[in-house]
């Protein structure tokens, strides 16, 4: 199921890294974001409450990742250069990730900033967008997002360009064991 | 068809780049979406889609009630609106009330339809349209030209010098840095905006949710981050249950844009959490405007059930030669000359009826399972009843509708035109006689009419006998035609009858919105056939074939005349097509065919109703091979040669421009000779390779498959 969501996702432009443990997410999640320079000349990065970051005490984030913001706020993600979310579910066929967007940092973190890294359980594929949708009551989501890949656009001459309004780069990182293998 | 009309189509076809590049889109999109498809069974997915929608569009107002009653009981404002008038007074007062200057939109064909930017930059207000596409559109003050890429008629250079003239600086027609540009652009737009504004690709009766799917991830954003979020949502949108969202968004991705899903789909139920805490402000207005009238007609509720994916654009022939500027208004292409005759009535649509080819490449492709030809040509029959037609064709459909006269005013034809048979062909027989045939030179008649040469081959006495259904042009343009098939069916020991009350088959007069005419020719043509003890009724002419199969009884149904209904069904059960009929002989043991050596390559070029309608693609191929052609396949054998009957003559730019593509298909081939099963397929490519003075030989499969039998008794 991994392998299938990985060539799934990549094939829609995202980069996939997978991470044994929580603690080896949070250190891939590291090498992100240092990548990508958060940390420096002011760069920030936003990561709104999810169950990976509530593991970790602030301080432990805040050493581990320096430029990290908790406070998600329209102008912090709107400053951001980095937003890191937690997904819910993934869908095997199509390598999408689906979350409860409800909150409206969710949606800020991932929409906003120029890079987005989505963390997701590996437990948590299961095989395509419908049996991901059957997880989730909407009439207790109101905001249900499904992402595939980074931001697109072909309007001009039908030439792929990604990066329009939303991301230009979308990295997964895959934790835990897959479901079945515990 | 209007002037304008034919002066837009001219100028398209006249466009440096217009239909090079839809052309070029039309060709990749096939193969992408081919691919998009890959391990996906269309047919059962798109009978989902087309039950789901079937039945919602049967409860619209029921559905819209429920929907309204979940968003609401979820917090949302929801309003049932029909007037476009007063969407506009719905949005702006809540405008007023929020004291808004700003609007960011989302791609929206609603909005478009009630013109509702205008109206708010009339009251003062900024309207930011922020998927790329629409904005180019926006900053050229054009309108969309496709329903999916609304900017596919503008080239690179083009938006750089809107975006320049936009910024005030001076851009470099470099596509990621305009895409670059339009995001900072918008950026801020995005967070000064008082009021998003969206459509929705779904919308749930039972949960009361809207599904609303972008790439770029601008709805995401218009939905998000201004504290007030409207969606106007046509009621066709509407879907009963969650599940049914399932089907829909497997097809519409891979039929828009061939991708498995788009980036970002967004369901949304209720107001979610505001960008400053606290829920969002959320308005759903249900417009109906002519959809409750659609939905309450029988044959145009079909269209309800659309999920606006464009592939019936990016399939149509004509579409990929003029454009959505030419093909449509709001809403363009097939689905779009169907809907701008509801939106705006039968004057705004006039003519756009006209520029249908009835390929049906589109009714193959719909993930709706919409019968758009068939669409077509109700608003082709209703405009007709709208406008008084002009008195010279309806008194030529008096005469095809009469059997008697219409022979003899064929022979009368035959014989004035014998001084210049070398003219130019013929198109669709029966319209020689109406206006659209008018200052054309004379067709090429034959001297001698198939029905006086038939008594003249001697028959087999046989127990097994078939009746020829010849239809007019292999009875009068192409007798050899007809004796090539007669000849094959003695082969087989068959003994073949030709009924000579037969007639026009009736297809003629329908496409042209007379179905009185198509009527007469039905009745005559059911007394007549299947004649005496024939087990099988043959026709060389696909569209006769269709004509006789499926068209007959149910335009009988449609005229009220139930008993001749019945009658046609009966006959309809014996009609066959020459290549299917033959292949079951050589396949039963019943006809063996001398193989050739040393025979030319020949292509195949598909007739439109054989292979779309009939379905029979395969047996010419397979005959051709048995005898020994080696068959070479022409690029996009199966797109529509231009003739179309009488459109060749109504549109003869776009039925030009389609044969020119067409005869380069296959001179790439390099083959000697092009197989066709259709008549009016040989009259339009023979005649374009004569007028190119290509050597090329086209013939009937009948014809090609004859001329192995040695020379005629
Ligand atoms: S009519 Fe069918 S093919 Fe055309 S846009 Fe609608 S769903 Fe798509």
């Amino acid at each position: 199921m991994i392998g299938k969501f990985r060539r799934a996702a990549e094939a829609a432009g995202a980069e996939v890294l997978e991470a044994r443990t929580p603690e080896a997410a949070l250190a891939t999640l590291a090498r992100i974001l240092k990548e990508e320079g958060v940390g420096a000349g002011g760069r920030t990065a936003v990561w709104p409450a999810g169950p990976l970051r509530q593991r970790f005490h602030p301080e432990i984030l805040a050493q581990m990742l320096p430029g990290l913001v908790l406070e998600v706020t329209r102008e912090a993600a709107a400053a951001a250069h980095v937003g890191v979310t937690e997904f819910e579910w993934g869908a095997a066929a199509t390598g999408t990730l689906v979350q409860d967007a409800s909150a409206v940092a969710q949606r800020l973190a991932s929409t906003l900033p120029p890079v987005h890294v989505a963390l997701l359980p590996a437990g948590a594929i299961v095989a395509d967008i419908g049996a991901a949708l059957r997880r989730f009551d909407p009439a207790r989501a109101a905001f249900l997002a499904l992402v595939t890949g980074p931001s697109r656009t072909a309007d001009i001459e039908r030439v792929l360009t990604i990066g329009v309004h939303g991301p230009r780069r979308l990295v997964i990182v895959l934790y835990g064991q897959e479901a079945g293998h515990a | 068809m209007p002037e304008e009309l034919r002066e837009l189509v001219r100028r398209a076809l006249a466009h440096p780049h217009l239909s090079a590049a839809l052309t070029r889109f039309s060709e990749d999109y096939r193969m992408s979406r081919a691919r998009a498809y890959k391990g996906i069974d269309f047919e059962a997915l798109r009978e989902r889609i087309a039950a789901r929608k079937a039945a919602a569009a049967e409860h619209l107002e029921e559905l819209a009630a429920r929907f309204a009653a979940a968003a609401s009981a979820r917090g949302a404002h929801v309003v049932r609106l029909d007037a476009p008038g007063d969407v506009h007074d719905y949005i702006l007062r809540v405008a007023r009330r929020r004291g808004a200057r700003l609007v960011v939109k989302a791609k929206s064909m609603a909005t478009e339809e009630i013109h509702l930017n205008a109206a708010l930059a009339h009251a003062g207000i900024e309207v930011k349209e922020t998927d790329l596409g629409e904005w180019i559109v926006q900053l050229a003050r054009q309108r969309p030209s496709h329903m999916v890429l609304p900017a596919i008629h503008l080239t690179r250079a083009d938006v750089a010098r809107l975006f320049s003239r936009e910024t005030g600086q001076t851009l470099e027609a470099e596509i990621p840095q305009l895409v670059r540009v339009a995001r900072e652009q918008l950026r801020e737009k995005f967070l000064r905006a008082d009021i998003g504004i969206t459509g929705a690709n779904i919308a749930v009766a039972e949960t009361g949710s809207l599904v609303l799917c972008t790439n770029e991830g601008n709805a995401r954003l218009v939905s998000t981050l201004p504290p007030v979020h409207i969606a106007v949502v046509g009621l066709e949108k509407l879907v009963e249950r969650f599940e049914d969202i399932e089907p829909i968004l497997a097809a519409l991705p891979r039929s828009a844009t061939a991708q498995q899903i788009t980036s970002y789909v967004s369901i949304l139920t209720g107001p979610a959490e505001a960008a400053g805490g606290g829920p969002k402000e959320m308005h759903i207005i249900l417009y109906g405007h002519r959809r409750a009238a659609m939905a309450a007609d029988p044959v145009f509720r079909e269209a309800l059930q659309c999920i606006r994916c464009a592939s019936c654009l990016n399939v149509c022939p004509v579409y990929r030669l003029v454009g959505g500027h030419v093909f449509g208004r709001v809403y363009t292409g097939a689905i779009g000359t169907v809907l701008t005759a509801w939106t705006e009535g039968w004057e705004a649509s006039r003519g756009l009826e006209q520029l249908c080819i009835q390929c049906g490449a589109c009714r193959d492709a719909c993930p709706a399972r919409i019968d758009l030809p068939e669409l077509i040509l109700e608003v082709r029959r209703r405009a007709a009843h709208a406008v008084t037609p002009p008195l010279a064709g309806r008194a030529a459909f008096v005469l095809i509708g009469n059997r008697r006269a219409f022979h003899a005013a064929l022979r009368a034809a035959a014989l004035a035109q014998k001084p210049f048979t070398e003219g130019p062909y013929l198109r669709h027989l029966p319209l020689f006689f109406t206006e659209a045939g008018k200052n054309r030179r004379l067709p090429a008649l034959a001297a001698e009419p198939f029905r006086d040469r038939f008594p003249r081959i001697g028959q087999p006495r046989s127990a097994r006998r078939v009746a020829l259904f010849a239809g007019c042009l292999i009875d009068f343009v192409y007798p050899e035609i007809g004796e090539a098939i007669v000849r094959i069916l003695n082969r087989a020991g068959l003994e073949v009858l030709f009924p000579e009350a037969q007639t026009c088959c009736g297809a003629p007069a329908r496409f042209s919105g007379a179905p009185e005419a198509a009527l007469a020719n039905i009745r005559d043509n059911v007394e007549a056939l299947p004649g005496d003890g024939a087990e099988a009724v043959v026709s060389a002419c696909p569209t006769c074939t269709v004509a006789l199969q499926s068209d007959a009884a149910r335009v009988a149904q449609e005229c009220g005349d139930a008993a001749l209904a019945g009658r046609a069904a009966r006959l309809a059960e014996k009609v066959v097509d020459f290549s299917t009929f033959v292949h079951r002989l050589a396949a039963e043991g019943s006809l063996r065919l001398p193989s050739g050596a040393d025979l030319p390559a020949v292509t195949y070029h598909d007739s439109c109703h054989l292979k779309r309608t009939l379905h029979a693609a395969q047996p010419p191929r397979e005959l051709l091979q048995s005898c020994g052609y080696a068959l070479r396949e022409m690029q996009e054998s199966d797109v529509c040669c231009g003739m179309g009957g009488s459109y060749s003559l109504k549109m003869p730019e776009v039925s030009a421009a389609m044969l020119a593509r067409k005869l380069r298909m296959i001179a790439a081939t390099e083959a000697a000779g092009v197989a066709v099963d259709c008549p009016g397929c040989l009259m339009q490519i023979r005649g374009g390779c004569a007028a190119a003075g290509a050597p090329t030989r086209v013939r009937h499969t009948a014809e090609w498959l004859a001329s192995l039998l040695g020379p005629a008794h």
